[in-house]
């Protein structure tokens, strides 16, 4: 028994057989793609395709909108499967996610992060703190959301935000690539 | 030779705290203390906070298992350091001077710690706060010398999706020479955003120090309040409070297992467990309405009762978990490619782990006993009767098997917890009035402090959280001394410090 414990290939030639643990795909809110459509218009942004690669910033986040993220990377939320994928260069990213009420401490290292990440690129704003400040507006030591240094294109409200809500937004963004403004 | 420190301390003027005590010392008796100290090792120094006119310093007796706070008026806004006989207290001292400006006289270390001088303000959290409107300095590392040395800077923002710190290697060639880390960058004020709000208000800012731990962070300061109110949560609360913590340690616990395997790139246990937890998660927020439980522990019991269908959810995802760990541990010890990587790397020395009072896997991996919840130990732990894992390897791979021996008892006491609620309500009404409590938890990570003032009003006069990492991650450089520059990830994974919890 133990020894067939030890064992990977049986377990990894089942699991070919075996039901995928992924979950379906969510329905993605119409009136979110069109609204990113618009707005990929007005900027006359280069459309970028069918495939995002993201660069993940914590700006001062309690980690729990990190650990949410970070389960979009299992196997149930599969992120991949959607051409979505994070990347360890803003240099390779298309998308930066940031989470947290953006500190002090955080902003200068978020703009060069910004800086460094090409055109063309969207900007998510993850999380109730990186929306606005969250809990922590008001503090001295907070700018109160990631829209203080950056423009905005998207926000994912929660606290944390599951990781479906996420993956519901982020798919808006893929289709919104593929859409024509709505005027 | 000095009193003993309990002693010296229990001779100052008693304060109102509970359930451990807190006396007030002179200045005199302080500088005593620090003698004290110096020559009674058994004796730990959990944390040092401010007050705008006062220093506190939350002791353990190992020996006898006892906690009191000493506080001491300042003098011109000094007061002799702690640094030189108790290491730990060096990264406290710099915060202090960042957040009341007042100085630690013959410290260790004095350069500023989480003001990277980017707030409008200096000392914010002292009697009259400076303005302040200079650009930021850089920060200064200390030194390595020697042939051959180069730096290499990383973070804040790193390659991975975690928190954001600085770390300055020296190394030498592919070893490291010095690792020093810098961090505060996640500094959000928590503790003046808690001031002058009523206990359940500020709680929502303590279940946000470090969100992987809001339950036993939660728990810590529910715990400070309701000893500082005299209040005693129901049964069902306190079973559903042990509940939630089990659920948290088990979630991390898996997460961190995965990691760490993924760090060695060995992917299979990470996708496994990444499996398994996203079931706790879900199981948790089909039992209480939130995959994390955040606020749903608040001062006076729990914000929710388990749903109807909650208990059959968490015991279907803890019966996934019991069932999949032997194979886990089995592919876990029987891969050379990922033994190779995992022992003998980043150990930690018992001496060091004991100096520092590093709690948690951190010093239970390598002979520091500590576990709140059998020392002091609160309810429903007694019943319980967890097990305290203790291995004395001290490297990723005994820190790693620390953590899957208490995921199992973690699943023990979640089963038997579920078996057994007590019926009934799960919350007290607080009163309105004041005092002062220490609350004391056991996190996934180790043990969470939380120490509070109330006024007459019910709102918090003072209020300090001290997470676990405070003393763990100082040992992080210590361990990775002599190692590679490619083992830093899963040494860093190993020990999964929190950069919020101590950013504050
Ligand atoms: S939104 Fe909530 S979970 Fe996310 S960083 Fe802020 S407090 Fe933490």
């Amino acid at each position: 028994m133990q020894s067939l414990r030890r064992l990977m290939w049986p377990r990894l030639a089942r699991s070919l057989f075996a039901t995928p643990l992924t979950d379906p795909p969510p329905v993605v809110p119409e009136e979110l793609v069109q609204a990113l459509a618009d707005r990929l218009e007005e900027s006359s942004q280069q459309r970028l395709g069918r495939s995002l690669s993201i660069r993940q910033v914590d700006a001062g986040s309690c980690n729990g909108c990190e650990l949410e993220i970070n389960a979009l990377n299992n196997v149930v939320h599969d992120l991949e499967r959607f051409g979505l994928r994070f990347v360890a260069s803003p240099r390779h990213a298309d998308v930066l996610l940031v989470t947290g009420p953006l500190t002090r401490n955080m902003r200068e290292a978020l703009e060069r992060t910004w800086a460094c990440t090409p055109d063309p690129k969207w900007i998510v704003a993850v999380g109730d703190c990186a929306v606005d400040g969250g809990v922590f507006k008001g503090s001295y030591a907070v700018e109160g959301g990631i829209g203080a240094a950056l423009p905005v294109d998207l926000v994912i409200p929660g606290c944390p935000p599951t990781p479906t809500q996420m993956l519901e937004g982020l798919l808006a963004l893929v289709e919104a690539q593929s859409r024509p403004a709505g005027r | 030779m000095p009193p003993h420190p309990f002693a010296l301390v229990g001779s100052g003027a008693p304060q109102p705290c509970r359930p451990h005590p807190r006396f007030l010392v002179t200045r005199p008796q302080w500088a005593t203390l620090v003698e004290s100290l110096e020559v009674t090792p058994e004796v730990a120094v959990l944390g040092l906070w401010g007050d705008p006119a006062l220093v506190h310093a939350v002791l353990l007796d190992e020996a006898t298992g006892r906690f009191c706070i000493a506080s001491a008026p300042t003098a011109d806004g000094r007061y002799l350091a702690l640094s030189p006989v108790r290491p730990g207290a060096a990264r406290f001292e710099r915060m202090v001077q960042d957040l009341w400006g007042l100085v630690a006289e013959g410290a260790a270390d004095l350069r500023p710690w989480l003001d990277h001088g980017r707030w409008p303000v200096t000392a914010p959290l002292a009697a009259r706060p400076a303005p302040h409107a200079m650009p930021p300095p850089q920060p200064e590392f200390l030194p390595a010398e020697g042939e051959g040395l180069h730096q290499i800077p990383v973070g804040p923002v790193h390659a991975g999706i975690i928190e954001p710190g600085h770390f300055r290697f020296h190394v030498q060639g592919e070893t490291v020479v010095r690792l020093e880390q810098r961090l505060g960058y996640l500094h959000k004020g928590s503790i003046g955003l808690m001031l002058g709000k009523p206990a359940r208000v500020a709680a929502r800012f303590a279940a946000r120090l470090s969100g992987d731990s809001t339950v036993a962070h939660g728990w810590a300061f529910a715990q400070a309040v309701e000893a500082a109110l005299e209040v005693t949560p129901p049964p069902r609360a306190i079973a559903l409070r042990a509940l939630m913590a089990e659920l948290e340690r088990i979630h991390n616990h898996l997460n961190d297992w995965g990691f760490v395997c993924n760090d060695a790139a060995f992917t299979w246990p990470h996708a496994r467990c990444g499996a398994l937890r996203e079931g706790v998660l879900r199981a948790a927020a089909v039992a209480f309405g939130h995959r994390l439980m955040m606020d749903r522990v608040i001062p006076g019991g729990v914000s929710v009762d388990i749903t109807p269908g909650g208990a059959a959810a968490v015991g279907a995802a803890l019966d996934a978990v019991a069932a999949e760990i032997p194979t886990l541990l089995a592919v876990y010890e029987s891969h050379a490619s990922l033994q190779d990587r995992v022992v003998g790397t980043g150990v930690v020395d018992a001496g060091l782990a004991a100096r520092f009072a590093a709690g948690g896997y951190v010093g239970r991996a390598t002979g520091r006993g500590f576990d709140a919840r059998a020392m002091p130990g609160y309810a429903p732990y007694p019943e319980l009767q967890p097990q305290v894992p203790v291995l004395t390897q001290g490297d990723v791979d005994a820190r790693v098997r620390i953590r899957i021996a208490e995921l199992e008892d973690s699943l023990r006491m979640a089963r038997a917890l579920l078996a057994g609620l007590p019926p009934g309500e799960v919350t007290v009404a607080l009163p309105q009035r004041g005092g002062e409590g220490l609350g004391i938890t056991e996190g996934f990570r180790g043990e969470c402090l939380h120490h509070v003032v109330l006024d007459d009003g019910g709102l918090v006069r003072a209020v300090f959280p001290r997470d676990p990492s405070w003393l763990q991650w100082p040992l992080l450089e210590a361990a990775i001394e002599g190692n590679i520059v490619a083992d830093f990830p899963l040494c860093n994974k190993s020990f999964n410090c929190s950069y919020s919890g101590v950013d504050l």
